[in-house]
């Protein structure tokens, strides 16, 4: 879990000894440290996808890290369109990331 | 319950305006949807000309100190959806419930502009701002190794802090021209919005830079012309005012990013197209006013371009036209933190004003001069005619004054 940490600075000071906690993300367990957002968890786990586009299927992470942008939205605690970079991990949280939805209506659709 | 002032934004200029809002014995709530109060400050990181390091998770940290000795209330991780007024009173929706107030201020600060380039959805994309709130407030690093589009005060000043956490960067380049990149993907005119930034680093670009600032057209195309198509280095990362990036590609994530050489004039220079493996990519596109609360609000607009686009009416004490409702902050025009800083000073003693809990006016003023002092003394100019479209917006704000006095 720490493939991204930054691991040296010579200016800020690094947060140590923090509470280890695992949670769930697509039914994979994984390790985060007590105020990691959600997004920030799986970054630092190399995990860049956080959804399929509902319509198009395209792969969508993080973009504006900041909760403008909705790109990052996630299941989380059971509750849809959660803002993963807003949102603190929790030790047992389960996330699950949104898929592509069915277009029956579409026009040009098989 | 109903409280005397709600503030919605716990940044700078939120957090100031708290203090000096309660210092006065106004009972103040604030919000902010971030988990740790600070706002944008927390991600900042620069060094000052007396070498001194800005540290934003410090002065934060100062701020919120300051908050904890004041019986003011702060509502962490609570996002604000709509806003009303009812009798007079202030009606903030938020997913927490609603909040009431007798008056309101949004600080709500800045937003990034993104600019759209092929495969900019693909994961491993994402605006400078977000690596720079990746780096330096959760501490993971956005990728190993990455590229930053788009040439400004604010990429330059994020690309270092990036560097200083061990990211390794391709450098800083163009984004392609298209409708929504006009003034900041020629070479031309990047080049000349760099000049004014000439004070900010001993690099041998900027001192260059300085050298041509004020020189004619002519010259400055000449010394665009000789620009290397690598770039300058700028603490160590090479600002590219010649190479573009046309396309991000990857399979489900960011892989690589494809490049072209530009001439002086901005057209690419064929067969100089290559792919640069990256594992991330930052967009930086810029800072613009967060309005959408204060329109939702009621508050009219003006469209100030050395402020940063629409910008809500206000006036010298950070009053808008609609009573009880004040702005402070980036959300009145992108500056830097320490003007914000000021300027919720001087809201929180508008407030209090308003509110018939401070009479004095003397202080008030002296909170005016001091937004004028810091913007004199400040080392970055997010735009040069920020004084302009200041004074413009004075100017706005007493017509529309005047116009209701008379009752148009």
């Amino acid at each position: 879990m720490d493939a991204f940490r930054v691991t040296k600075h010579p200016v800020l000071k690094l947060k140590q000894n923090r509470k280890e906690i695992a949670f769930v993300f697509e039914d994979q367990p994984y390790k985060a440290y007590e105020e990691d957002t959600i997004a920030s968890a799986l970054l630092a786990n190399g995990i860049r996808m956080l959804r399929r586009h509902e319509e198009s299927g395209s792969p969508r992470g993080v973009y504006c890290n900041i909760g403008h942008c909705f790109e990052c939205r996630v299941t989380a605690r059971g509750e849809e369109g959660v803002r993963a970079c807003l949102t603190p991990v929790e030790d047992g949280m389960v996330v699950s990331s949104g898929k592509q939805l069915p277009t029956p209506f579409k026009e040009g659709d098989q | 319950m109903m409280k005397d002032c709600l503030i919605i934004g716990a940044g700078p200029a939120g957090l100031s305006a708290a203090i000096s809002a309660a210092q006065n014995g106004v009972d103040v709530t604030v919000i902010d949807e971030f988990m740790k109060p600070g706002g944008r400050l927390l991600g900042q990181l620069h060094e000052e000309p007396d070498h001194v390091w800005w540290n934003g998770i410090e002065e934060a940290q100062k701020l919120f100190d300051e908050v904890l000795n004041q019986s003011i209330d702060l509502k962490l991780g609570t996002s604000v959806y709509h806003i009303e007024k009812a009798n007079d009173n202030w009606l903030v929706h938020t997913n927490e419930g609603i909040y009431r107030g007798k008056t309101l201020l949004v600080a709500a600060g800045a937003a990034e502009r993104s600019i759209p380039i092929p495969g900019w959805t693909l994961p491993g994309v994402m605006s400078i701002g977000a690596a720079q709130v990746m780096t330096n407030v959760h501490q993971v690093k956005p990728g190993h190794n990455g590229i930053v589009i788009g040439i400004n005060v604010l990429s330059l000043a994020i690309a270092r802090e990036l560097q200083l956490a061990g990211v390794h960067l391709q450098g800083i380049v163009l984004p392609p021209e298209h409708l929504l990149t006009k003034g900041v993907s020629h070479p031309m005119d990047v080049f000349q919005s760099l000049l004014h930034l000439t004070h900010l680093a001993p690099s041998p670009l900027l001192k260059w830079g300085g050298l041509l600032a004020g020189k004619s057209a002519f010259i400055q195309r000449l010394s665009l012309q000789m620009y290397p198509k690598n770039g300058f280095k700028l603490w160590n990362i090479s600002v590219q005012m010649k190479r573009v990036v046309t396309e991000i590609v990857g399979h489900e994530q960011v892989q690589g990013v494809k490049t072209a050489d530009l001439t002086a004039s901005g057209d690419i220079v064929p067969g100089s197209e290559r792919t640069i493996p990256v594992d991330f990519v930052c967009i930086a596109g810029g800072l613009y006013p967060l309005v959408e609360l204060v329109g939702v609000a009621g508050c009219p607009f003006k469209y100030i371009p050395s402020l940063g686009g629409h910008v809500p009416i206000h006036d010298e004490r950070m009053k808008t036209p609609v009573d009880g409702l004040f702005v402070a902050g980036n959300i009145t025009g992108i500056e830097s933190a320490k003007v914000a800083k000021a300027q919720g000073h001087l809201a929180g003693l508008s407030i209090s004003e308003a509110l018939g809990k401070l009479t004095e006016n003397a202080e008030i003023k002296r909170a005016i001069e001091h937004i004028e002092k810091t913007r004199e003394k400040a080392l970055i100019q997010f735009h040069p005619d920020i004084k302009k479209g200041r004074k413009h917006m004075e100017t706005i704000a007493a017509d529309f004054q005047k116009k209701e006095v008379s009752g148009q």
